[in-house]
């Protein structure tokens, strides 16, 4: 079609149109996202000023140390959740990932040759879950939940309550180690890998176009051309794939693999991708704010811990946390209809009597 | 033509005068004025955008007004709440009710105020007893015991009338009652409101089809802009006039229809069968060709083009495009093979309603957008902008919310959407359906021009003179079956209707 420009009838106005309705420093800084990562700078410099031994390096080592896992499954985690869709079985393949490392370690085999079967297992993991969502019909929300226990069932099956710990030094060296003398943790490096991968894929191609079409409206998705089963299924692969990578390091972090590993983590990765502003309906949300989001929980913990409170006091805070923010964001989309006029046709009352 | 203040007339049932409303910066309504007599029917006619649904939503109460007189029976009167409108008399009829699907009709009808025996009990045969006698004086035949759901737009919308009139509403507002209806339907609604009328309540009538304002109704305000037009008595204007008056120009041609020359078969569809929903469907569209699907609704006509493109699966039969064949259940595949079909649902199917304009202009061709695999805004803005200026969407920004866009400008949109995808061959389901006159006859001119240029249209609509005027061709589907193909010459309102209604005989 490339001569529609008679189109257009004779009163032609010749319309201007904007790229945004907003300037630029408005789209970037009244974001949900932005309100986020305003927090957590607020939350890091209070907690630096306030507490004692919060500003060291080795607190900063500690965090990223522990909150990899929870960034890593975050990543795949955002993408499933902008479709609508739930994956809670992610700490289960952790577990399960741990295991596996470890029992085939332990057996004999090198533990690079280990660590690659465990990942398989991993996508599979991810793969029996696609396949039950996309090609089954059922809910992510029921079948995950089934695979949770199936997965973390199998875990404590294959190794009992004992724990393999003889992994070799190089590796659980390495998964310790700092990037020479800054304190910061090399784990980070395959980590920001990762979320250049995931953010370019979520943010700038068809493909990410196509999961936030899925989580706006399935049906214009699929009338557009968007495979919803098999974009789903990908999806739920690459969280399997991301948990068991997870479950490897978590395994050298501690030097051992158990099959209660990360148990409940699910729980955090999901507490921390709403926190980021991700919708629980689908169809918004954006990385940075989830890595926010991950960050803000790590910190407020490690700071919390180091000002000697409880854990089950540091619970209840990143709960009123979370419970604020999704209030918060449902809160302000009540204003913003009370305030303008609602598109299309009225939905409060339809109906002619009461 | 302006019909001066009554003299000494009583005072209107319901009244409203230079009714001012903005949301923030926008102004929906400048001067909103209506003034509507009990016992008479009244059009509301204007253009989308027009602000006739704002001064709806006013007097149902869903929105307060900022400025302006509003008046019941010469009473003021401001309502904050839904439940102040019904409690004064006033009851709208929209063009899809919503009611309980899982609830009986009966209950329905009484919901939130069944009336209570002794102890407390629901009085399920008073209910029961004024349901029958409601119906009896509408007369309609409704299984008051059936549940909701599944019950066609037509009945749902007389229960809704019944609850109404139970209820004794004084002014009645219907907001495009009649576009999802088949004339048989139409009829049954136009008599009930006439009878309503006769009763001595006052009616409001939402329309976009002039055939319908001038059967039905008795005076018509016409609005633009937000602001009052005209209003005048049927019988003293006519079509033209008042499309003149809602357009603000003349719209010489509605249907401008171009010669064209039709070339080689582009689309080949043939014995597409899927049990209970349509059977043996065989049709071709050729380059240039625009052809015409008619029938009534529910007849399968949308259920056959989604199977050609692959949306819904069907059991037998072959789609062939360019000669190639179309693989079943993929709209990706059939996109990529020239194949474009514009949804009948565009709030549901063909947009994605909180999404920009740029983003639902470029959903269908993200792929083709790409480089080395990577889509900015950047990309989706340039493009985007191409196609809102050809079809001159309004809005002032491509980052603007599809679903704040009105009917006219989000079909327009998701057009964009499917040419962008440069098709051979274009399905269009209703497509000018809920869309105000002007933006209407700018469709049929695009059509036109795109068959002009060779591409191969079915469109399928509910309107016959949309049918009559556009398709070089005309299939008429009845119960999922083609019953008739009638070439542009010989297709009459009559023929065409009649095909999708009586049986044929079966030659077999």
């Amino acid at each position: 079609m490339s001569s529609i420009t008679q189109t257009t009838p004779a009163p032609a106005s010749v319309r201007q149109y904007r790229d945004y309705d907003q300037p630029l420093w408005k789209r970037l800084l009244l974001t949900r996202e932005m309100a986020i990562i305003a927090l957590l700078i607020v939350v890091v410099i209070i907690a630096s000023m306030t507490i004692r031994g919060f500003g060291q390096p080795i607190t900063l080592t500690y965090l990223i140390l522990d909150v990899t896992p929870i960034l890593l499954i975050a990543l795949p985690m955002t993408l499933i959740m902008i479709t609508g869709e739930i994956d809670l079985s992610v700490a289960s393949v952790v577990g399960l990932s741990s295991v596996v490392t470890g029992v085939l370690t332990h057996g004999g085999m090198p533990f690079e040759i280990a660590a690659l079967i465990a990942l398989l297992v991993g996508g599979i993991g991810g793969a029996i879950n696609g396949f039950l969502v996309t090609v089954v019909g059922l809910p992510s929300l029921a079948v995950t939940i089934g695979t949770l226990a199936l997965f973390r069932g199998l875990a404590v099956g294959l190794l009992g309550t004992t724990a393999v710990t003889d992994f070799p030094e190089f590796w659980t060296d390495l998964a310790k180690a700092k990037l020479g003398t800054t304190g910061v943790p090399l784990v980070i490096i395959p980590f920001l890998v990762l979320l250049v991968i995931f953010a370019v894929l979520l943010h700038f191609t068809p493909f990410g176009r196509g999961i936030y079409a899925i989580g706006l409206s399935k049906e214009t998705a699929a009338f557009s051309g968007v495979d919803v089963g098999r974009t789903k299924f990908i999806l739920f692969v690459l969280a399997g794939l991301v948990s068991a990578l997870a479950g490897i390091y978590y395994t050298l972090r501690f030097g051992s693999a158990r099959g209660d590993n990360a148990t409940g983590m699910e729980l955090q990765v999901i507490a921390a991708v709403v926190l980021g502003g991700v919708s629980v309906f689908g169809g918004r949300g954006a990385l940075h704010g989830v890595i926010a989001g991950v960050l803000l929980i790590g910190v407020l913990a490690s700071a919390l811990r180091l000002a000697n409170v409880t854990s089950d006091v540091i619970n209840i805070i990143t709960g009123v946390l979370l419970v604020i923010s999704v209030v918060s964001s449902s809160f302000l989309a009540w204003l913003r209809t009370r305030r303008r006029a609602p598109g299309g046709k009225p939905r409060v009352e339809v109906s002619t009597a009461g | 033509m302006t019909i001066p203040p009554g003299a000494a007339d009583p005072a209107p049932a319901l009244e409203l005068r230079d009714i001012r409303k903005s949301f923030g910066s926008v102004v929906a309504l400048r001067s909103g004025t209506i003034e509507v007599d009990a016992g008479s029917i009244h059009a509301l006619v204007g253009e989308n955008g027009a602000g006739k649904s704002t001064l709806v939503k006013i007097v149902a109460g869903l929105y307060r007004r900022d400025a302006g007189v509003f008046r019941l029976e010469g009473a003021e009167v401001d309502f904050t709440s839904t439940a102040d409108s019904k409690a004064a008399g006033i009851a709208v009829i929209y063009q899809e009710p919503t009611l309980f699907p899982d609830l009986s009709v009966t209950e329905n009808v009484f919901m939130g105020r069944q009336p209570v025996g002794r102890f407390g009990r629901i009085d399920r045969k008073a209910m029961r007893a004024e349901v029958d006698g409601l119906f009896q004086r509408l007369g309609v035949r409704i299984d008051p015991d059936r549940p909701a759901d599944g019950l066609s737009i037509a009945d749902q919308q007389v229960i809704e009338i019944a609850k109404a009139i139970s209820l004794d509403a004084k002014v009645l507002i219907m907001d495009e009652p009649t576009a999802a209806l088949s004339g048989v339907e139409v009829d049954r609604l136009f008599q009930i409101a006439r009878s309503l009328r006769d009763e001595g309540r006052a009616i409001v009538f939402i329309s976009h089809r002039f055939d319908e304002v001038f059967d039905l109704c008795d005076t018509v305000t016409v609005m633009r802009d937000g602001a009052y037009i005209s209003t005048s008595r049927i019988a003293d204007t006519n079509v033209d006039e008042i499309v003149r008056q809602m357009v603000g120009r003349d719209v010489t041609e509605l249907f401008p229809k171009q010669e064209t020359t039709i070339g080689d078969p582009l689309l080949e569809v043939e014995g597409l069968t899927s049990a209970g929903i349509f059977h043996d469907i065989t049709l071709t569209v050729r380059s240039g060709e625009i052809v015409g699907l008619a029938g009534l609704v529910g007849a399968g006509r949308s259920e056959v083009a989604r199977a050609i493109f692959g949306v819904d699966h069907y059991q037998s039969g072959t789609v062939r495009l360019n000669g190639k064949p179309v693989p079943a259940k993929s709209p990706t595949a059939a996109m990529r093979l020239g194949l474009a079909l514009v949804p009948e649902d565009r709030r549901k199917q063909g947009l994605v309603l909180d999404s920009s304009v740029s983003r639902n202009t470029t959903l269908a061709i993200r792929e083709q957008l790409a480089k080395f695999g990577i889509i900015t805004s950047g990309f989706e803005n340039r493009a985007a902008r191409v196609w809102a200026s050809r079809l001159e969407v309004k809005t002032n920004a491509l980052s603007t919310v599809a679903g704040t866009l009105s009917g006219g400008n989000q079909q327009k949109v998701v057009l964009g959407k499917w040419l962008a995808t440069e098709p051979t061959v274009l399905i269009i389901d209703e497509p000018t359906r809920g869309i105000d006159v002007g933006t209407k006859a700018e469709v049929h001119r695009l059509l036109s021009e795109l068959a002009g240029q060779g591409m191969g249209i079915l469109m399928i609509s509910s309107e016959l003179p949309e049918v009559l005027g556009m398709a070089d061709r005309v299939l008429v589907m009845r119960e999922g079956r083609i019953t008739a193909e009638i070439d542009r010459a010989d297709a009459t309102s009559e023929n065409v209707m009649f095909a999708a209604t009586h049986a044929e005989e079966q030659h077999s």
